[in-house]
């Protein structure tokens, strides 16, 4: 029996989750691989049962916005009891088009990749340095 | 010495980091909560947040009471935080927050707590432990972000009250 697609879930400050999952469903035209979480007004409490909600009993990987702080707390807290759910940090629009197109990995492994899509998405291009007189 | 003392149920989060922290050029912070204090998995997790240059102590209510003063001596800028208004109650119960102003932040909508502001929520024991923190530490108010208006504890109570 093939597994079910891993299911995304996007935990992220004010309106910042549904705006990236509303972009990767424009620019992909995959829809309902992402769920969007919001911590707006949540209490700890209440953000890590939205995110329990959103997850159900399916495959997932987390996505946060951050490293730390409340949503990365609430991922962390939902992906330590769950063997099947993984936690990627730093979520940015590169990673999360490649994962809607690799869902039938395994969580591990899909989870490796798109962090590492995300990590190479980064660079800096800045103005040269005039040279001292 | 500290120079923030805050009730925030997301404890070292952007608010408390970028927006407190940058602006008071805050370099270490104390966290008085008993869960915490013997969770070494959510406390890397706090601290992985702050800036390199900023230190974080996690500590009982107890010890944070024992420890208060010689804390608030230490050379920098600090801050204390609590998750919650009891354990922030315990704290000015046990004398070592008199005269100082206590900030609220966020505690988010949850069972049996009504909305006061857009990041306060407040159940009627946190705010009959607001009321004891006024009385006996300093005056309460809520405030987010240091940019944001300063809401009294009357202000809260009446909107609790409506």
């Amino acid at each position: 029996m093939t597994a079910a697609p891993v299911v995304g879930v996007v935990v992220g400050h004010g309106h910042l989750a549904a705006a990236l999952v509303g972009a990767v469903e424009r620019i992909s035209g995959v829809r309902n691989a992402l769920l969007p979480v919001s911590n707006e007004s949540c209490s700890p409490q209440e953000l890590r049962r939205l995110v329990e909600e959103a997850v159900e009993d399916r495959r997932a990987v987390i996505f946060v916005d951050m490293a730390s702080g409340s949503c990365a707390f609430a991922g962390h807290q939902v992906g330590r009891s769950r063997p099947d759910v993984a936690v990627v940090t730093g979520a940015n629009l590169p990673m999360l088009l490649d994962f809607v197109f690799h869902r039938d990995m395994s969580v591990a492994a899909l989870a490796e990749r798109v962090a590492g899509k995300g990590r190479v998405a980064l660079e800096s291009h800045a103005p040269a340095e005039p040279e001292a007189p | 010495m500290i120079e923030l003392i805050r009730i925030d149920e997301r404890l070292l989060h952007g608010q408390v980091v970028v927006g407190w922290g940058q602006r008071l050029d805050l370099d270490h912070y104390v966290v008085a909560d008993d869960d915490l204090a013997v969770s070494d998995w959510e406390q890397d997790l706090y601290a992985g947040g702050l800036p390199e240059s900023a230190t974080a102590l996690f500590l009982t209510v107890e010890a944070a009471v024992a420890r208060f003063r010689k804390l608030d001596g230490r050379a920098g800028r600090g801050a204390l935080l609590t998750r919650t208004t009891a354990a922030m109650r315990s704290l000015a119960g046990a004398g070592v927050l008199d005269g100082r102003a206590v900030n609220v932040g966020c505690l988010g909508a949850g069972e049996g707590r009504s909305r006061v502001l857009d990041y306060v929520h407040l159940r009627p024991d946190e705010a009959e432990d607001l009321r004891a923190i006024a009385e006996r530490a300093g005056p309460v108010a809520a405030r987010d972000l240091p940019s944001s208006p300063e809401v009294g504890l009357e202000r809260m109570l009446d909107a609790l009250a409506r």
